[in-house]
């Protein structure tokens, strides 16, 4: 199918795109990588009356380290991502995480902040900006506010910006060199929405497990933090961690669903061994180091 | 409904015209410039068969509206072989390891193929593996498609079953 007809402007700065969302009123959506959106518009289940397209705004683009952590800006492509030794250094999982969304030709459009704004909730990047703590910019002519991921998704495809507001900025906290990575993934082919997944990371000061931020995604209508896992690994050594209590635990706090790719009791019980299996490995690669 | 002025390079010549804003990059190649090479298959950024270059990067020209690339420099399948008519060495390694039957995707795997071994490029067989994951073949079974991303990332192809 084709697209109902539009109107199209394409903005060169953030303010000029503000304004334009304020002028849309509602009507406008924005167009980022255009992977997810322009599926849509092909399909008839969206139809706007104006697209704002942000793929001529620089001031969008570009990964810079800031003295919070890693600033990402939403037009960045994910084959940057993949490509960028800042990030390979600074956020080897959200690398990770990138490599596993859609295929090459799709990451060759497909942006950080369009996936992030999205919400699909079995898509990789919500989940590890929320397993991460990052810190979402939203910026509109009202001005401009920052929105904890945690905060940010309110349900699939439901997030906490206003119609008026843009996405700025993405900004990871770092994580101390050495910290170990968690991702799995759970798809039954490459490049196939996933079926659950499982990203985060942990570091471990003085033969403890300082810090932990772990979050799933496919178990749920939101990205859900691993909260209990996370308090069961704090304060741990490494090698004294029963694997399967806090997989048990990790599960515990999600939300699955049926669909007819999968039960939810499919989901929870990969989950469980997925999670048990990558914080093992994860763990003992750790060692290594 | 806005109406835009989009010049583009497609294949080194250059193309201007005035489009629709909803018209997609494939329904403008095909339609508007006439390189039928590009083939359009499901429309959603599943099936790979529309995959041009742009820019020098593989991408779905089912997923980017023409006006979007307004100043670009597009390279579809007609583009490929050489003026004299000699095959781009992607065309050719797919003709020798018969890596299509009824050329439906071909065009979007030669293109996909052809950006990640550009400029010199040497990608690993599992990079071209991977690429080649975001096209779908009903046709071949995949095992010619397979040699051939193997004998283009210098590898010696698996002998012929």
């Amino acid at each position: 199918m084709k697209p109902a007809p539009f109107d199209y402007v394409a903005p060169v700065s953030i303010a000029q795109a503000c304004s334009a969302l304020a002028d849309g009123g509602g009507g406008a959506t924005v167009l980022a990588g255009g992977q997810t959106l322009i599926p849509l518009l092909n399909l008839r289940m969206s139809q706007p009356f104006i697209i704002v397209d942000l793929n001529k705004i620089a001031e969008l683009q570009g990964i810079a380290r800031t003295d919070h952590g890693t600033r990402i800006g939403p037009m960045t492509r994910q084959c940057e991502v993949i490509a960028s030794e800042t990030l390979a250094h600074e956020l080897p999982v959200l690398v990770e995480a990138v490599r596993h969304i859609g295929h090459h030709q799709t990451r060759n459009r497909g942006t950080v902040g369009g996936s992030i704004a999205l919400g699909e909730p079995a898509a990789e990047l919500p989940a590890t900006a929320v397993a991460l703590d990052a810190t979402i910019e939203a910026r509109s002519i009202r001005g401009t506010r920052n929105i904890p991921a945690g905060d940010f998704y309110l349900g699939p495809y439901a997030n906490a910006l206003e119609a008026d507001e843009l996405v700025t900025g993405i900004t990871f906290p770092s994580w101390p060199k050495g910290h170990t990575i968690l991702f799995r993934e759970v798809a039954q082919r490459p490049g196939d929405f996933a079926l659950l997944g499982l990203v985060g990371a942990l570091s471990v000061e003085g033969g403890k497990i300082a810090r932990a931020g772990l979050a799933w995604f496919g178990m749920g209508p939101t990205p859900i933090r691993a909260r209990g896992a996370e308090e069961a690994l704090l304060g741990r050594s490494p090698d004294a961690i029963d694997l399967q209590t806090v997989a048990v635990r990790a599960v515990a706090d999600t939300a699955p669903f049926d669909d007819h790719h999968a039960s939810a009791e499919y989901r929870r019980t990969v989950g469980r061994r997925i999670f048990a299996r990558t914080l093992r490995e994860s763990l003992s690669a750790g060692e290594l180091v | 409904m806005s109406k835009h002025h989009i010049e583009m390079t497609i294949n080194g010549r250059r193309h201007t015209s005035d489009v629709e804003a909803r018209v997609s990059l494939s329904d403008f190649l095909r339609g508007d410039a006439g390189y039928t090479g590009v083939h359009v298959g499901c429309e959603h950024g599943v099936c790979g068969a529309c995959t041009v270059i742009v820019d020098g990067k593989a991408v779905r020209s089912c997923l980017m509206l023409a006006v979007q690339a307004d100043g670009a420099e597009v390279t579809t399948a007609e583009g490929l072989a050489a003026p004299d008519g000699a095959l781009h060495p992607v065309q050719q390694v797919l003709l020798d390891e018969q890596a299509l039957q009824c050329g439906f995707c071909t065009p979007g795997v030669v293109m996909t193929l052809a950006a990640l071994t550009s400029d010199g490029q040497k990608p690993s067989e599992a990079q071209l593996l991977s690429a080649l994951s975001g096209h779908i073949c009903r046709c071949t079974g995949y095992q010619g498609i397979r040699r051939a991303a193997r004998k283009l990332a210098g590898a010696q192809p698996a002998a012929k079953t």
